[in-house]
């Protein structure tokens, strides 16, 4: 991609134009997210940069927010301060962790048998498995909204739970499937024929070498359940706090600063998701990579 | 002899059993076996997610509310013949079921009702109170003396509407027409036209979002698969960061950038593009919308895109220059053609989700960026109205399957990328 010695004057400019156009794209895809950052530690009520805080006056900075978000009052604040944004904590964690267990095990267990050979119907059954993620979110709540009213499902844990779950599943069976393309089933032959029964033969041989695909897909349901927030609304009751729905409430009715204090902390959490999941992908890579060699 | 005849009969196993028949067996053996694999989840899905959707879409077209309420009325409405006013007894049993109902019943009725012809709600609510001191016939004069609606064929015509346990109205109210009361499709009234203009508007924002998305994915995918691996996966991460981020946490970083006191604002001010009493209105209206589901969806067109490209060979390029095409020509003959693939891969994608979108419009669109989920979430929560609600969803969702099978045919669902 790199210039060559021999380039004209045109050919320069248009190089250094691509580039600088490519650098305002990645700059408008990651500024946005940085902007909070700073912001969070303002004082001030509003979102917005004040004089003050551009000037770095301590008066301006302040981590009041943040002691709201946990539930401390500051001294001489006269904010209600509300234990919501802790709430929400919990729950997200609880529904999104639940889910994602079962997420990951139904998807797993299903992404083994739709990379089967003699899988039949494999395309219609894939993109039954695959529509959660594809039907607009908006539909899917309308939807279960009035199927788990008639059943009884709706602001209960277990429904809001049985949703997330649904919404996950998707992102296992993309991900596994994806590790078990050029999987070798020589394998899983090898170890039957030396005396394993499927359980050991699972546990020993093909969970390990699908491990992350298994990982990557799980924190993409985790993460998938953590930002959801329209199915939330339409069938969790007022109690059933998340974060996300806590951060709407916020948005729609008091527009707090503590909104981009948890705003920072959810990007320091998909930063360490990130992370996670590439570091996995390379190390699946690695593994396939020694395999194919 | 022996030995000819197994030479051209069929090959037999140890068993004695045809191999063919064998193999079959085992066939199915594994088929089911993977079958079984997947039926946990497949009917986890069919529970959970399938059949809520299509209990949404069976109320698109439900129509039996009110014949649960009026049921004898309704019985002998069918035998009049639909020209000027109905017969004593067909008053006389709407009288009697209006008098005897339970006010809820007839709350829910009269909304619906209010749907094919407005004041029925009224008139009903009038009636409920009134009809109580009307304790013998003739029930027609005496209706029609309480309120002058009773004796206006208009609204009994309307009813008829309702008689069929299924109704395509709400359908026809997601596109702007509607029933009069000879049970004619017209169009609405002008001032009732909305939902034509919401789905052009959801096609138009749409699709710019799907250009912008593609005229800014495609030269930093391009920038991403021809660079070295290892400044790759550094501006890798800024793709990925946007798509693993909390959808609620970028739309709020882009209120604080929009908004009239925000960083776009500030920074004009600063620099004295503009002045500070005439900041800009860059919330709240379409081209918010458009911006922030720009920035939002790019990853979405960025990674089938690189992924694509990716598989691009280098020697294509050289080899062209090397045959005397200039390089925005090489480019053009060569590189594009390669990678149509990917584009038309992230476009779908993009548009997919797009379409469907609520969040977002919702918090920045204010009035003139509201899309069709945004209505079909106004009807699901604030005026009750379930059956536009599932009618608009309904239209949606065929939409997207269409558009769903299509990128599932060129591109294979399987394929997905995920980072």
């Amino acid at each position: 991609m790199a210039l060559p010695a021999y380039a004209t004057t045109g050919q320069k400019i248009g190089y250094y134009s691509f580039l600088t156009y490519c650098g305002f794209v990645f700059f408008f895809l990651i500024a946005p997210i940085f902007i909070i950052l700073p912001l969070s530690f303002s004082a001030s009520p509003f979102f917005e940069f004040t004089k003050e805080f551009m000037n770095f006056e301590p008066e301006a900075w302040s981590l009041r927010w943040y002691r709201q978000m946990v539930g401390i009052s500051s001294i001489g604040d006269t904010t209600v301060v509300s234990d919501k944004w802790m709430l929400g904590t919990r729950n997200s964690f609880f529904v999104g962790i639940i889910a994602t267990l079962l997420a990951t095990a139904l998807g797993t267990v299903a992404a083994l048998g739709l990379s089967r050979p003699h899988m039949p119907f494999k395309p219609v059954l894939m993109a039954i498995l695959i529509s959660p993620m594809i039907v607009p979110l908006i539909i899917t709540a309308a939807g279960m909204f009035f199927f788990y009213s008639k059943i009884g499902l709706t602001h209960s844990y277990l429904g809001l739970i049985l949703a997330h779950t649904a919404l996950g599943t998707p992102f296992v069976v993309i991900t596994v499937t994806a590790t078990l393309t050029g999987f070798d089933t020589n394998l899983i032959r090898a170890s039957q024929s030396l005396g394993a029964d499927t359980m050991r033969t699972f546990f020993k041989i093909i969970m390990p070498l699908i491990l992350p695909g298994v990982i990557s897909g799980g924190l993409f349901a985790f993460i998938t359940s953590f930002d959801e927030v329209v199915v939330v609304m339409f069938i969790g009751s007022v109690e059933q706090i998340t974060i996300p729905k806590q951060m709407w409430a916020g948005l729609r009715q008091e527009t707090s600063p503590v909104i981009l204090c948890m705003a920072t902390c959810l990007v320091a959490l998909s930063i360490a998701l990130l992370t996670t999941v590439e570091m996995l992908r390379r190390r699946s890579e690695r593994l396939r990579g020694i395999k194919h060699r | 002899m022996s030995q000819v005849q197994t030479s051209t009969g069929p090959i037999l196993t140890t068993d004695g059993i045809p191999l063919k028949v064998s193999l079959k067996k085992a066939e199915r053996k594994n088929k089911i076996r993977a079958f079984l694999l997947v039926l946990p989840l497949l009917s986890f899905i069919l529970i959970t997610f399938l059949v809520p959707i299509g209990d949404m879409l069976s109320r698109s077209i439900d129509d039996r509310q009110i014949n649960t309420v009026f049921p004898k009325t309704f019985e002998v409405y069918k035998k009049w013949d639909r020209q000027g006013l109905p017969s004593e007894e067909v008053y006389k049993t709407m009288f009697f079921e209006v008098k005897n109902s339970e006010g809820y019943d007839i709350g829910k009725a009269s909304t619906r009702m209010n749907y094919s012809k407005s004041g029925w709600k009224s008139l009903l609510k009038k009636s409920k109170r009134k009809f109580k001191k009307i304790e013998e016939g003739p029930y027609k004069e005496k209706m029609i003396s309480i309120d002058k609606k009773w004796g206006d064929p208009e609204y009994w015509k309307a009813l008829g509407q309702m008689v069929d346990p299924t109704t395509m109205g709400y359908y026809l109210n997601a596109v702007d027409l509607k029933y009069d009361s000879n049970k004619n499709i017209v169009q609405q009234k002008e001032n009732r036209r909305i939902y034509n203009k919401t789905w052009i508007k959801t096609f138009k924002v749409s699709i710019l979002v799907t250009f912008f998305c593609l005229i800014l994915g495609y030269p930093i995918s391009y920038l991403l698969a021809t660079l070295p691996l290892k400044y790759s996966n550094l501006l890798m991460i800024c793709v990925l960061l946007p798509f693993w981020t909390s959808l609620l946490v970028r739309t709020v970083a882009w209120m604080v950038m929009l908004q009239q006191k925000g960083v776009l604002n500030n920074l004009l001010v600063m620099s004295n593009v503009l002045a500070d009493e005439n900041r800009m209105q860059l919330m709240y209206n379409q081209t918010a919308v458009v911006i922030v589901m720009t920035q939002i969806l790019l990853p979405f067109m960025v990674l089938p895109l690189f992924s694509v490209m990716k598989t691009i060979s280098p020697t294509y390029m050289r080899a062209a220059l090397n045959l005397g095409a200039s390089p925005l020509h090489a480019f053009y003959k060569v590189y594009m053609p390669n990678s149509i693939p990917g584009v038309s891969a992230g476009c779908l994608l993009v548009f997919i989700i797009a379409i469907g979108y609520y969040i977002t419009p919702e918090l920045v669109g204010g009035k003139d960026g509201q899309m069709v989920g945004n209505w079909i979430a106004y009807h699901l929560k604030t005026t009750l109205n379930w059956g536009l609600c599932a009618s608009l969803g309904a239209i949606l969702l065929a939409m997207m399957t269409v558009l769903y099978w299509a990128y599932n045919k060129i591109v294979g669902i399987e394929n997905i990328k995920l980072g």
